[in-house]
């Protein structure tokens, strides 16, 4: 028996006749990381992590005396939002996002295209930046409207929210990149709620009790809060430490993606 | 032996003694694999059968332990970018963005490729044209699989890897995927194709590499696969509890015979004329008259379960 061949009447001569050739980097660059960006803010889960849960601490410990902060409360409130937004969007969220994805085969799905590895990574970590730059944005205007005002130090502070971007960034991608989806969500849920509160991100290091702020001034969490802390707020300290943990941080935790991040 | 540095010229796949294995287990033990440039060959066998690893390998998201590959005239984990920017891949499973729409998707595979085809014609051509906007998540299996291969087209490339592509869809669905993969061959587009569909190899095959155990067990054309001496069967009925031994020494070297049900009989090898006198004689000599004779060639799924066994696989 033979069977006999399907006819391929659907689809006209020619509309398949080869011509490869390799996508423009940059064109492959902007088309994902837009696509990862929309992404992000479309899922309800990501922006309530990213923009709701930060406005409202923002907008609720800047008024509120639940915690003691030096006045006006919103400088040290804000810088501590905005450790809180880079860590929430660069790691939880990344992880997350990154550890489904994995789940549902695309990152093997790209790596069969002809986009080049680095541009994989290069577009999720744009897609972040773009997501930072939205909390920056949105966080700012709200804090302004509280009563904050911008002084010298908000230079160093967009250098240690990049830095806390490297450094949250790799770590998202080494947790969702080693992990199964599940435990990546449970982890990456309870390391951001476990260093909202005890790694120095809304309570400031001076408030912890002695050994734990020791501790948490060598995270990132508290590296980057209490680094804001200091060039938006005025908090006494050398920005040298913060600076120096968070690029330890980033170059550790990037080689130990590089080695261990698996594709499925 | 030892391939051209850029593989036999007319070939878009060679692959000679590949050798994977996965810690203690080997999944591909040895395979030889060709591929002619505008031609489609299926990778027939089993769950675990290699069949998998084996596309992997080709398309360099996975080194191979020995042998050698040359695929395009490239080596994959030599220069797997090379080779990506030429080749489509639809992986098993497909893949894509949990939260991605249909169309999103296409349209960042299509943004890999410097001349892609139309994303909307190649979403309507599929029928995917009512979901386009609908999530990855939520497209039907059968949709996802749709989606995954019209990301493994829309780069227009020269050679195709399409793992399991009918996987999951309905006898439509499946038949549009014939139909695109006839067209891909007419169009001069070589594609290797995994399946555990006899009837898929059989419709769309030029060659069939049946693989079982990570070995090649079979290959050839789905005629030669199915007309060989021994895949022809003489079926017949008459009384019940003959002596088949008998029949078969009645018959020359080689044949068999077997009652697999009271009362029916079959006899296995070439059936020529000689041979359907031998057996009518015999049951003659028997006192019992052959009736409802019958001669069949043995299907492609006759021959693959022969040459890998009944027994069910994880």
């Amino acid at each position: 028996m033979t069977a006999s061949r399907p006819s391929p009447g659907r689809f006209a001569p020619g509309t398949f006749t080869p011509r490869p050739g390799r996508g423009d980097l940059g064109r492959m660059l902007a088309t994902q990381s837009s696509l990862e960006l929309r992404l992000a803010l479309r899922n309800g889960e990501q922006v309530l992590l990213t923009l709701l849960i930060p406005i409202v601490l923002l907008v609720g410990l800047s008024l509120v005396d639940i915690i003691d902060l030096p006045a006006p409360r919103v400088d040290s409130v804000f810088a501590s939002v905005l450790a809180l937004a880079v860590m929430s969007t660069a790691f939880t969220g990344q992880a997350i996002a990154f550890g489904f994805d994995r789940r549902y085969g695309v990152v093997r799905r790209l790596a069969a295209t002809a986009l080049p590895r680095w541009l994989l990574v290069a577009g999720r970590l744009v897609a972040v930046l773009g997501t930072v730059v939205v909390q920056v944005v949105v966080l700012g205007l709200i804090a302004l409207a509280l009563g904050w005002r911008p002084g010298g130090g908000v230079g160093v502070a967009l250098v240690l929210v990049l830095l806390g971007c490297a450094a949250f960034g790799a770590l998202g991608l080494l947790l969702g990149g080693t992990l199964r989806a599940e435990i990546v969500l449970a982890l990456a849920n309870v390391v951001w709620f476990v260093l909202l509160l005890g790694g120095g991100i809304v309570v400031p290091l001076a408030t912890l009790p002695a050994g734990l702020a020791t501790v948490a001034g060598l995270l990132p969490s508290g590296a980057l809060a209490e680094g804001l802390r200091i060039a938006l707020a005025g908090t006494d300290g050398s920005l040298l430490q913060p600076l120096l943990v968070l690029v330890a941080w980033a170059v550790v935790a990037g080689v130990a993606a590089a080695r261990l991040v698996r594709l499925t | 032996m030892s391939l051209p540095a850029d593989g036999p010229p007319g070939s878009a796949v060679t692959v000679r003694g590949l050798v994977k294995r996965y810690g203690p287990s080997t999944a591909v033990d040895g395979v030889d694999l060709d591929v002619p440039a505008a031609s489609v060959v299926a990778l027939l066998g089993p769950n675990g059968a290699g069949k998998t690893t084996t596309v992997e390998i080709c398309t360099g998201l996975r080194r191979a332990d020995a042998g050698e590959v040359r695929v395009l005239g490239l080596d994959p984990a030599g220069a797997p970018d090379a080779l990506r920017a030429r080749i489509g891949v639809m992986p098993q499973g497909g893949g894509a963005y949990p939260g991605v729409r249909a169309a999103e998707m296409l349209r960042l595979v299509a943004a890999c490729s410097a001349h892609p085809l139309d994303v909307d014609e190649l979403i309507e051509v599929l029928g995917l044209g009512s979901c386009a906007r609908t999530t990855y998540k939520r497209l039907s299996g059968g949709q996802q699989q749709r989606l995954a291969l019209a990301c493994a087209v829309v780069g227009r490339p020269e050679l195709v890897f399409l793992d399991e592509p009918t996987a999951g869809m309905d006898p439509q669905a499946r038949r549009l995927v014939w139909e695109l993969i006839e067209s891909l061959r007419r169009d001069g587009v070589a594609v290797l194709l995994t399946t555990h569909l006899m009837e898929e190899a059989e419709a769309l095959a030029d060659d069939v590499v049946i693989i079982d155990h990570g070995r090649v067990v079979a290959h050839g054309s789905p005629a030669e696969l199915t007309t060989t001496a021994d895949s022809q069967e003489l079926r017949f009925r008459a009384r019940a509890g003959m002596d088949v031994t008998e029949l078969a020494a009645a018959l020359p070297a080689g044949y068999a015979a077997a009652e697999p049900a009271a009362g029916r009989y079959v006899v296995q090898g070439r059936i020529d004329p000689p041979v359907l006198a031998a057996v009518t004689t015999w049951c003659a000599t028997q006192g019992a008259l052959a009736d409802d004779v019958r001669i069949t060639r043995r299907s492609l799924e006759d021959v693959f379960l022969d040459l890998t066994g009944r027994e069910l696989r994880p």
